[in-house]
């Protein structure tokens, strides 16, 4: 019946091709294709976030995209946040903060904010709530997670001035 | 759980993609953003053979504001609304309904034409189409038609697009300045489709409401524009007894059916509350006994 289609796009900067069934999310593909198991699938149909990736700069649901549809894109996911094994100034904050317990709702929390500082490095608490609110997690009551994004603002703040 | 098999197709054109449908159209779905799709996809509620993915296709994620209004092409999505710096001006009601659109995530991929085609009766994008009386331009085999918003909605997920016809623009009328407006809904969680929602606008004409637009969403297979609330308002100064006269006649003019979400009653209390608020809110007024 289906075919499979090739796709070709980049992964935290590394370029990967593969062939996949027109059904394929794109969060299965980089799972099970590309190996990329830290982006975790939680529901399947786009309501509980674990599965959050940046995608060509901006968060989406990677079990809301068809692999097929991201031919071409830019995506990063968990395993591009931090360089060799030193934590980012965000995934730094989680750990300060105990901003997880179980871990499971992590990967898709911290691309959320990751995607959210970097174009809004201002977000308040109240802000900070609202975007998260795409993003469940049933362990924390989210107040650490809120706690440690709020810090980590700074370090979103001086890395765009310094691009400036 | 998996989506079912399918193939896929991505024209890179407009006339491509009507063609293909022209040929298919029973059998293909067409796919946007897919922020609800896929979900009816994964569910199986939805089994095409072919996706039809129009999502780079050129000249459809676009937006222009005029003298007759605001043009958005069908590929616009919610955060392209969000981040624009005329918009609040141009058209605060909708800036303001595409806040409550879903989530963050959903928002930077989920599109206008998409939600007008999904046709969800709790979405918020039917409902402001409606209340504010845009047309819907849709392309298909024989050339393109203009569709009133209150003729699109047929059924809950169902429109008058044929299946050669997909939506390229919706036109929204010029707001005028000075028009008093509120948007209101309510979810039990934030980003959760709305139990109802309510949009409301009007003009002031020597210190009494004009042109009073009112409509609901999700709380009929369709979103429904409520002109006994809009006639409580028309010719009156806003005040406390016309607000509640208003939130009755929402009160009488639907009956949703029960669903495991809310019974109706439940909706239909609560279009009454949210229409008093709304017409409050837009009045600049606070009610005893409302938040």
């Amino acid at each position: 019946m289906s075919n499979r289609e090739k796709v070709r796009f980049k992964v935290n900067g590394k370029t990967y091709e593969t062939a996949v069934e027109p059904r394929t999310t794109l969060a299965d593909c980089l799972r099970h294709d590309l190996k990329l198991t830290g982006t975790h699938v939680g529901c399947e149909h786009g309501v509980c976030g674990a599965c959050t990736v940046i995608v060509d700069g901006l968060a989406a649901r990677s079990c809301l995209i068809f692999a097929v549809q991201a031919d071409g894109v830019e995506i990063t996911t968990v395993e591009g946040l931090s360089e060799g094994d030193s934590l980012s100034p965000l995934q730094a904050a989680f750990r300060k903060h105990h901003a997880l317990q179980c871990g499971f709702c992590t990967a898709g929390i911290l691309m959320t904010a990751h995607s959210l500082l970097t174009e809004e490095p201002d977000a308040d608490a109240g802000r900070i709530r609202e975007v998260l609110s795409g993003n469940i997690c049933r362990c924390t009551g989210y107040v650490q997670i809120v706690e440690a994004l709020l810090d980590a603002r700074a370090a979103y703040k001086m890395s765009r001035e310094a691009e400036r | 759980m998996k989506a079912p098999r399918f193939d896929y197709v991505r024209p890179d054109r407009l006339e491509t993609a009507i063609a293909f449908l022209a040929e298919h159209g029973d059998e293909a779905q067409v796919i946007a953003g897919g922020q609800s799709l896929v979900p009816m996809l994964a569910f199986r509620l939805a089994a095409p053979r072919f996706l039809v993915d129009i999502g780079r296709i050129p000249g459809l994620r676009c937006f222009a504001i005029d003298a007759d209004g605001i043009r958005l092409g069908a590929l616009t999505r919610w955060r392209d609304i969000e981040r624009n710096d005329e918009l609040p001006r141009a058209h605060p009601l909708l800036v303001e309904a595409t806040r409550h659109i879903a989530h963050y995530q959903i928002r930077n991929r989920g599109t206008v034409g998409g939600s007008l085609a999904h046709a969800d009766p709790a979405a918020e994008m039917p409902g402001i189409v409606l209340t504010c009386e845009a047309e819907i331009v849709v392309a298909g085999r024989s050339g393109q038609r203009i569709v009133p918003a209150c003729d699109f909605f047929t059924g809950a997920l169902m429109t008058v697009l044929r299946p050669d016809e997909l939506i390229v623009e919706v036109r929204l009328p010029r707001w005028r300045s000075g028009r008093r407006w509120a948007f209101r809904e309510f979810a039990r969680r934030s980003g959760d489709f709305a139990l109802a929602g309510i949009s409301v606008f009007y003009d002031i004409e020597n210190g009494r409401a004009l042109n009073a637009h009112i409509g609901a969403i999700g709380v009929a297979e369709t979103p429904v524009r409520l002109p006994a609330a809009e006639a409580a308002l028309n010719g009156k100064p806003i005040t406390e007894p016309v607000i509640r006269a208003a939130g009755a006649a929402a009160f009488e003019s639907v009956d949703p059916a029960d669903d495991i979400h809310a019974p109706g009653d439940y909706r239909r209390a609560l279009l009454r509350v949210l229409t008093e608020r709304a017409v409050a809110s837009a009045a600049g007024l606070a009610l005893k006994g409302s938040a």
